[in-house]
């Protein structure tokens, strides 16, 4: 299971890392009397944290696939699922009671050392002789196979039966392969290879924790087992290796070599120090069931450290604090103890224990450890629903409004909200952008290498997946982060991107459509800046390059730019087979959410008519509509409230390199009717002033 | 009705009050607007054409007060009403429009037909009082909207549940380091619970220390921590935002997706508030007869953690629907939708809040998860394409 608090988008669970780990209902009844029906005990165990994902198969052949969350290694097994059980329903659970072989006088003449004290705290191991190696007894195999577990041979599957029984993981070793009559627990030395059971050769990095004999590693700790020494049917004399390895160690060394196993599952997640023992002798148990023999000596226990687990402190009121609600203690106790911890109460106090920790709870090691145990087994749906005091304000971030503005300004537009990929290719960022990529060490893909510098490739796509799919007349807008490395740290800015492309009005039985323009993405982007507070809004044609030269321009709010917009650079678009004008505008938040959003401001309402006044002019090419509405600006006219462009006209009749301009003006007073006489002045005033600009008025 | 022909145009006595007699009458009336206003050539002319239809005391429109209001049967009274408002409102629109247009017709401009009155411009767009038949079953002509981006439109509805019980907005940036990503939130290193992440990382990090290495941030809960270490208990935050995750596309996964988490933290904060909310929080999302269960999970910077399931919304919780298994919730009746828990002592070490002091749950959602449960959609791939067709249908 994963771990962030979202771990399912579409409901069939994150790519699991892991197998869902079978549990079989019938093998649970070893060692407790469950009387309940397979679907309730599933739906119970769920509900005390053993996630029961799919139950399948009838009465005894029932299987439960579960998926056990990485700090519960001590449920990855049916002992200790048949644990919860036992405290779930109150029930007895029976202990695990090793029948074992009568030992033999000889003592044991074979040596442990742990070298590595880290990596291994305990190696447990036993010896038995003169095995019959064969096929596992059927009872055995059914067992294994109910779990998705291939049956080799008895040894093998002694092992492997123990780790579903009891969770610790154990290997065989055939003696008679191990030279030096013994092991060495160490990390392995430089050029050092192992043959693992998979036939694998491998590399050995001095990090790595091995099993070793007195010449050669024979396995990798926790993790598999050597291709050389492994049981086969020649096999008469066997070690058993029942260790505690340290969950780091376990770890680095089944990344490095890509190997994960059910053994190095368990060890990663921690292991049961207290396990060794019983485990060790739990497999030879079954191995001298089937295979018979005898064991040589007594048990050899190596104890490098000791895992002791310190008491931890349980309150009462603290449970009550975290919880919110009073729980008896009688509960509290009877909980804790079916779960295997012993509770004693501190001295004169009827609320406060010291909890000694079972060896198999790595995880529990803090009160709020035990406070989990006891609400889980309680039931969280036992607890009531309350609502908490609050005594604060709700504190809204500044862009909030500013981005409620811009979105709801584009939707209104006619812009559908779109999302893409936070990833682009190298080429793309080269193209986009001049800031410096960041790169992904772990990429997708080679077109999805790089953090995006630029929303515009990502929106060229989306485009282009339209016109690929017939629908011709697209608007879009997108509003995210793009990343740009710096010496620091990350640079990481909000943009929006808008891109358009077909026809700016649909096309309908009242009129026809009219194609998307400059002019259309310009009213736009000006539509968006007017919300927001400036001084002065210019527009110059130094957009960047992958615009088409005159048909793009950059907006600059104050002096300074904060979006950029027109037609995409012909030659761009041809190389995407975008096969369309494409109109593309950036709106760099960043720069823009400097500006306060404009407050409205009432202004009265003219009570005297407005005069109107047109004025059709020729003028070069070279006077831009800028130059002139800056020069009638200038004038300084209170009473003129517009000036705006009607109409105009190239071609025709005009010579080459000029071109008609109707303009009208609009005058209006707040305080009277205007005079004639007072429009005609002005009037005169701007055609002066037109003239000035080079215009010649047309007859 | 008399026709006007050479002579002016006067008010006519009704002697019918029906709709079509109306219709007549105003039609007539109007076209008698039109043609006089075209002949006013300056502003004496258009003073007596003010004058004529307008005046208090002489004018038609108080001709048509009395020929047809007063005079109208009880029973007709308020169609003749609402017609002669309009009529009026006709009129007065009129004369200021062709006043306006005198005035703007001054030497040294174009000529523009600023005289073109009202009933003229009505008939042309087919407005009522026009003569010409339009098919009013014809479809009308569309403005293009923009539609919500169904992940964005059902987050905000996300937030604004938390807004409504004192949440406040906090967001982060989706290139984190190790530290607020993973160890902060009590994911210590080489931790098999970071495997289940499937992290991004980002380039060229081995020369820095490994709690500043920088990585996509798979959950939004690097926020939780950047907001304590600068705030102060109480708060309340939601925390909407985009996370990445090592998952090649397909139609249940997506390296991109976006979750909203939540946290609050006070002096008295316990599990069964948790709980309180977030039973508040899906009713309020997803209708009040949703029921929710809490069962234990996982998470390293909870404890205890839990997972929450909703009745399933399609059966109803009943695990079957239209006679047959329910698909949804795969006849359980129960919909998993988020995790939670109380926020783990050691979180509150980090950040250096007291953990004897304070207490606080914190909970996240998958926005797509509840975006597609809402909308049926059954490919996840779609939220990302800016596929028209797909997106025009959340208009």
């Amino acid at each position: 299971m994963a771990s962030g608090f979202t771990y399912k988008i579409a409901g069939e669970g994150a790519r699991a890392t892991q197998p869902l780990m079978k549990i079989s209902p019938q093998w649970l009844r070893d060692f407790v009397d469950l009387q309940v029906e397979p679907r309730q005990l599933a739906e119970d165990l769920t509900l005390a944290g053993i996630a029961v994902e799919s139950v399948s198969g009838e009465s005894d052949r029932t299987i439960f696939e579960t998926e056990i969350t990485t700090n519960r290694p001590d449920a990855m097994n049916h002992y200790g699922v048949a644990r919860e059980c036992s405290a779930l329903y109150n029930l007895p659970l029976k202990p695990i009671v090793p029948k074992l072989p009568a030992e033999t006088a000889t003592a044991a003449d074979f040596q442990i050392e742990i070298e590595d004290k880290d990596g291994c705290a305990r190696y447990t191991a036993r010896i038995v002789r003169g095995v019959k190696i064969k096929d596992s007894p059927g009872s055995i195999a059914k067992r294994l196979l109910s779990v998705d577990q291939r049956p080799i041979n008895n040894a093998a599957d002694a092992s492997n039966y123990t780790l579903w029984e009891m969770g610790h993981p154990t290997h065989a070793f055939d003696l008679d392969l191990l030279e030096g009559g013994k092991i060495i627990v160490r990390r392995a030395r430089q050029g050092e290879t192992l043959k693992t059971l998979d036939g694998v050769d491998r590399k050995l990095s001095p990090e790595d924790l091995i099993i070793a004999d007195a010449k050669k590693p024979v396995a990798l700790a926790g993790v598999m087992g050597g291709f050389d020494t492994m049981i086969t049917a020649k096999t008469k004399n066997i070690l058993i290796e029942s260790a505690w390895f340290d969950q780091v160690a376990v770890r680095k060394s089944s990344r490095r070599h890509g190997l994960h196993t059910d053994a190095s599952h368990r060890f990663e997640r921690g292991a049961d120090y207290g396990a060794t023992s019983l485990a060790c002798a739990r497999v030879v148990q079954r191995i001298t069931e089937s295979g018979g023999g005898t064991l040589h000596g007594h048990e050899i226990d190596a104890i490098a450290r000791r895992l002791d687990q310190a008491p931890v402190l349980l309150r009462m009121a603290e449970v009550h604090r975290i919880l919110g609600e009073k729980l008896a203690t009688d509960e509290v106790l009877r909980i804790l103890r079916a779960l295997g911890f012993d509770l004693i109460p501190e001295a004169g106090l009827e609320t406060e224990f010291a909890v000694q920790i079972p060896s198999w709870r790595l995880d529990v090691e803090r009160e709020i450890d035990l406070i989990e145990e006891i609400a889980r087994l309680h039931g969280y749906d036992k607890f009531p629903n309350t609502l908490p005091d609050f005594s604060g304000a709700v504190k809204e971030a500044p862009s909030v409004g500013k981005d409620r503005k811009t979105r709801t300004t584009l939707l209104a537009l006619g812009y559908n909200e779109a999302i893409s990929q936070t990833f682009v290719s190298h080429e793309d960022a080269a193209q986009f952008s001049e800031a410096t990529v960041i790169e992904l060490a772990n990429p997708l893909s080679d077109e999805a290498s790089v953090m995006r510098n630029s929303m515009v490739p990502g929106m060229l796509n989306m485009l282009a997946y339209n016109l690929n799919r017939g629908s011709e007349n697209v608007r879009l807008f997108e509003g995210g982060h793009v990343f740009a490395a710096s010496a620091e740290k990350p640079l990481e800015t909000t943009h929006i991107c808008i891109g358009a492309v077909g026809n700016a009005t649909p096309s309908a039985v009242h009129e026809n459509g009219r194609p998307f323009s400059f002019f259309d993405i310009k009213g736009d982007i000006e539509a968006l800046l007017n919300s927001f507070q400036h001084a002065v809004l210019t527009y110059d044609g130094d957009a960047a390059a992958y615009y088409q030269k005159g048909r793009s321009a950059r907006a600059l709010m104050d002096g300074r730019m904060v979006a950029q917009f027109g037609q995409i650079n012909s030659e761009i678009s041809a190389a995407r087979k975008l096969r369309h004008n494409v109109f593309i505008g950036e709106v760099y938040l960043d720069k823009l959410y400097v500006h306060e959003l404009r407050q409205p401001r009432y202004k009265p309402i003219a009570r005297y008519p407005a005069v109107e006044r047109d004025f059709s002019f020729i003028f070069e090419d070279s006077v831009v509509f800028d130059r002139i509405r800056e020069a009638i600006t200038n004038l300084g006219l209170k009473e003129l409230r517009s000036f705006i462009p009607v109409e105009i006209f190239r071609g025709g009749s005009m010579t080459s390199g000029t071109y008609s301009l109707l303009l009208r003006a609009r005058f209006q007073s707040n305080d009277r009717t205007l005079r004639e006489d007072e429009v005609a002045e002005w009037s005169a005033e701007i055609v002066k002033t037109l003239e000035g600009l080079g215009g010649k008025q047309r007859a | 009705m008399p026709k006007e022909k050479a002579s002016l145009y006067t008010v006519p006595k009704l002697k019918s009050f029906s709709a079509a007699a109306l219709d007549n009458a105003v039609e007539n009336m109007l076209a008698a607007l039109g043609a006089e206003s075209k002949k006013v050539t300056d502003e004496i002319s258009w003073k007596l054409f003010r004058d004529r239809w307008i005046s208090r005391n002489n004018g038609l429109l108080t001709a048509v007060n009395e020929l047809w209001l007063k005079a109208a049967p009880k029973e007709a009274k308020r169609d003749v009403g609402q017609r002669v408002n309009e009529l009026k409102k006709q009129v007065e629109a009129t004369v200021e429009e062709v006043k306006a247009s005198l005035s703007g017709s001054a030497p040294g401009s174009d000529k523009l037909d600023r005289r073109d009155p009202l009933p003229a411009k009505a008939a042309r767009r087919g407005a009522p009082g026009s003569s010409e038949q339009i098919d009013i079953t014809l479809p009308g002509i569309h403005r293009p909207l923009g539609a919500e981006h169904p992940v964005i439109k059902t987050m905000h509805e996300i937030v604004s549940v938390f807004r409504d019980l004192g949440y406040s907005v906090q967001e982060g940036p989706e290139i984190e380091t190790d530290y607020y990503n993973f160890e902060a939130l009590n994911f210590p290193p080489n931790h098999p619970a970071r495997d289940t992440q499937d992290t991004l990382f980002i380039a060229n990090q081995e020369s820095k220390p490994a709690r500043d290495r920088l990585l996509l941030r798979t959950h939004t809960s690097p926020v939780q921590i950047r907001t304590m270490a600068t705030m102060k208990p109480p708060l309340r935050i939601v925390i909407p935002g985009k996370v990445h995750r090592n998952d090649a596309p397909d139609a249940t996964h997506s390296p991109i997706f976006h979750q909203v988490e939540g946290l609050a933290v006070d002096a008295s904060i316990t599990f069964c508030d948790l709980k309180g909310t977030l039973d508040y929080a899906m009713k309020a999302l997803f209708g009040s007869s949703v029921k929710t269960r809490f069962y234990p999970s996982f998470f390293p910077f909870t404890e205890p953690s839990a997972d929450v399931q909703i009745s399933c919304i399609f059966c109803g919780g009943k695990g079957y629907r239209d006679g047959g298994r329910c698909p949804n919730c795969k006849a359980s009746g129960w919909i998993e939708l988020l995790g939670c828990g109380m926020v783990d002592p050691n979180v509150f070490g980090f950040v250096g809040y007291d953990s004897t002091r304070v207490s606080g749950f914190a909970f996240g959602m998958g926005v797509e998860r509840i975006a597609i449960l809402k909308y049926g959609v059954d490919d996840i791939q779609l939220f990302y394409q800016g596929d028209v067709r797909f997106l025009e249908q959340f208009l």
